[in-house]
């Protein structure tokens, strides 16, 4: 039965102490939490075909997903199939809230960077957009 | 702790773990384990998604896709496929019954759209096996609050303004019990929570134990401050075994972290919850029998006054709710109580989960605001019945509840609408019906049901209902008169006046309620001695039809009792004397020439 474990976390003593650990546990449940609602939160897809990732797409995955967590950014950070662009992997597809997707190439960890601090937190353009080439099957019935 | 980028979330109720789903966790962890992936990927076993139909479930987090029915062989796939390439899997995707267009995102679904989760707002979503996840979603922060900010009165206040009714069937307004228990001074006070859900076809509060055991804990606990109490105690049915070891984790890590026990948040409240395993008497859901059978007495109702509120567990003043109340609790706290009572009808707030069985395509759990018409329910959110067959009615309220049919499906529903047309919201089950159940059968079958849980110890009860079966066989057999249809509206209504408890005083309720909706059904059986439906195997006859019938012999050789005669290349003959109606014949014949009648 109960058996007192010392590696657990020490008891909550207060409720500033249980809004202080809700702090620190929120991120267990939060991707799930974000899952719910995407349409709200700046959405971004990483192509992370053998290609992508090959160039590197997986590094750039990972950090979009750690930056914007340590930078506060609410945002829904998926891997997604080849998008095409083979000769500009790495590439990714930024969707702010109410707005049209975006496709940047050639993102590296350096312009991941740049894209999070321009585009997703001021709404300015970025060097790098690869131009829309394809239309959807929606757009084409 | 690793910072996960994509987590798997998979059904561990019960449903989902009879199809498997554990096998299915044991194949991602291995699959991810051995790709490397182990660090960005969590796999975490949840409670029930609802969809219990089109289970076990796999939902994939933050793409928010949702897979359906599968099996352990596709836990590679959806490793190679979905994690490392970033591809749907089309064939696991739900397939909309309408346009056969596949659906991953949950919200699209009909089954989903309609539906506001607040007692299963966890359900799915929370791995109830770790508190560290019930407390990251704002779990306990409403008995922090409670405990800090409110005076008990207070949350007696909230909790009576929100409107909240007992969902174990009663629909009794909780706020006032948790006034009565209040009230009554004494120097030890019990919370207890009825877990014994014995409803055929029900199963909203073994899934919510499962799902999100911590939020009753809660709940317990905020009643406790509330009243005065404690102790809490669960009563749950030892039926329910992945519920109880999932309550008996909780309560262990409540009390690690502080949150059950001596002095919690330092406040000097202190509250510790207790199981006590009830044998699965359909009886001990009435509180005074349930109380009795936690003493250890046998499970036998008494008079109410004096209610448990007065004189409960060991004489002392004791406040009884159901699992979903409880589950409703946390939420109200947090969300206010203005929030609760804006969602469902002017008398019944809030939402009502349903267990949703029976000849429906989307068997699950579900839950809705109050309100929501039956017709929602069966054809948009359940999907309508199987095959393609006609809607005859729905039943509600388990074996104590009436059935409802056609003319009902526009009945917003809700605790007193239900009363109203003859039925009782109950604890939640529907068991819906198509053109193939016969409505005497269904409440023989309910009768039956009661008579085997009665306690004996009131007459009506024991003997009462006992009759009514033998008339209900009687009438199935072909053996009943007219006057057989009078005895029982009679015979039922003296029982609903004149038994002890709940579980005689609503027994009744299925043959009074068919024999209003369906009264011609019995007539037929009575005077015609035909089943409509087919169900009542006495008044059945298998016949050949001679124009289609070829002289194959086939059936007269599958027959088991040679009541088949008939010469080859001629027309056979059933000898209704014989026949033993075992339908060998049916599935032998391929010229569909033989039909029942």
């Amino acid at each position: 039965m109960f058996k007192p474990k010392e590696d657990r976390m020490a008891k909550v003593k207060s409720l500033a102490d249980l809004r202080k650990m809700k702090e620190n546990l929120q991120s267990k449940v939060h991707l799930r939490e974000k899952a719910d609602n995407p349409e709200a939160l700046v959405q971004i897809k990483v192509g992370m075909g053998t290609s992508g990732i090959a160039s590197g797409a997986k590094e750039v995955f990972n950090y979009l997903v750690d930056e914007l967590e340590k930078r506060n950014i609410e945002a829904v950070v998926t891997q997604t199939g080849d998008m095409g662009y083979s000769y500009a992997e790495p590439t990714i597809e930024v969707t702010l809230p109410g707005k049209e997707p975006i496709v940047y190439g050639y993102v590296d960890v350096k312009k991941a960077d740049e894209i999070i601090e321009k585009y997703v937190k001021l709404g300015e353009m970025v060097d790098g957009i690869i131009p829309a080439n394809y239309r959807t099957i929606e757009e084409n019935k | 702790m690793a910072n996960y980028k994509m987590q798997l979330l998979i059904c561990g109720g019960t449903g989902c773990r009879a199809s498997s789903s554990n096998l299915i966790i044991d194949e991602l962890k291995k699959q991810l384990e051995t790709k490397n992936l182990a660090d960005d990927v969590q796999v975490v076993e949840t409670g029930c998604f609802g969809f219990c139909e089109k289970g076990p479930i796999v939902k994939v987090s933050p793409d928010n896709t949702f897979y359906t029915q599968v099996k352990p062989e596709d836990a590679e796939e959806i490793v190679d496929e979905h994690i490392i390439k970033g591809r749907k899997i089309e064939r696991l995707l739900y397939t909309d019954p309408e346009t056969k267009k596949h659906i991953s995102d949950s919200k699209h679904m009909e089954f989903y759209k309609k539906q506001v989760r607040i007692a299963l707002r966890n359900c799915g979503f929370l791995d109830p096996e770790n508190i560290e996840e019930y407390i990251g979603r704002e779990g306990y922060e409403a008995m922090g609050k409670c405990l800090l900010e409110r005076t008990p009165e207070q949350v007696i206040k909230e909790i009576k303004e929100s409107g909240l009714r007992g969902r174990g069937g009663g629909g009794f307004p909780t706020g006032l019990k948790w006034q009565f228990a209040a009230a009554n001074k004494a120097d030890q006070k019990y919370v207890v929570c009825n877990a014994d859900e014995g409803d055929p076809g029900a199963f909203m509060d073994r899934s919510i134990l499962e799902g999100d055991p911590h939020s009753v804990l809660e709940a317990m606990a905020i009643c406790g401050y509330a009243t005065g109490a404690t102790k809490g105690l669960i009563y749950i049915r030892a039926e329910y075994p992945l519920a109880i070891k999932r309550l008996v984790i909780a309560i262990d890590q409540a009390r690690e972290y502080g949150l059950l026990g001596e002095n919690i948040l330092d406040t000097n409240f202190n509250f510790d919850v207790e199981l006590r395993y009830g044998a699965g008497a359909f009886v001990c859901g009435e509180e005074t029998a349930l109380i009795h059978s936690m003493e250890g007495e046998r499970g036998e109702p008494t008079v109410k006054p004096p209610f448990p509120a007065e004189s409960g567990y060991w004489g002392k003043p004791t406040n009884v709710n159901n699992v979903e109340t409880f589950a409703n609790v946390p939420a109200i706290i947090n969300k206010g109580a203005k929030w609760f009572s804006s969602i469902g009808t002017d008398k019944s707030k809030g939402t009502k989960v349903f267990a949703l069985a029976g000849k429906i395509n989307n068997v699950g759990l579900i839950e809705v605001p109050m309100g929501t018409t039956l017709r929602e329910v069966v054809f948009e959110i359940g999907g309508g019945i199987q095959n393609g067959k006609k809607f005859k009615a729905v039943q509600t309220g388990g074996p104590s509840g009436g059935c409802l049919t056609e003319k009902h499906l526009d009945t917003p529903i809700d605790f007193d609408n239900l009363i109203a047309v003859g039925s009782m919201m109950g604890s939640g089950g529907m068991i819906v019906m198509d053109e193939d159940d016969c409505m005497v059968a269904v409440s023989k079958f309910y009768l039956d049901f009661t008579v085997e849980e009665s306690c004996g110890k009131c007459a009506p009860c024991r003997i009462g209902n006992k009759r009514l079966y033998e008339v209900l066989d009687k009438i199935t057999k072909g053996n009943g008169t007219d006057e057989d249809l009078e005895l029982l509206d009679n015979m039922s209504r003296v029982i609903k006046d004149t038994a002890l408890c709940g579980l005689g005083q609503t027994s009744p309720n299925p043959v009074l309620s068919t024999l209003e909706n369906f009264r011609n059904e019995y007539e037929q059986h009575v005077r015609d001695h035909k089943c409509a439906a087919g169900a009542c195997k006495d008044l059945l006859d298998y016949v050949i039809e001679p124009e289609n019938c070829v002289g194959c012999t086939a059936c007269a050789r599958v027959c088991p009792v040679g009541a088949i005669s008939g010469e080859r290349k001629q027309i056979h003959e059933i000898d209704p004397a014989l026949c033993i109606k075992c339908g060998a014949c049916i599935e032998k014949c391929k010229f569909n020439a033989i039909f029942i009648q």
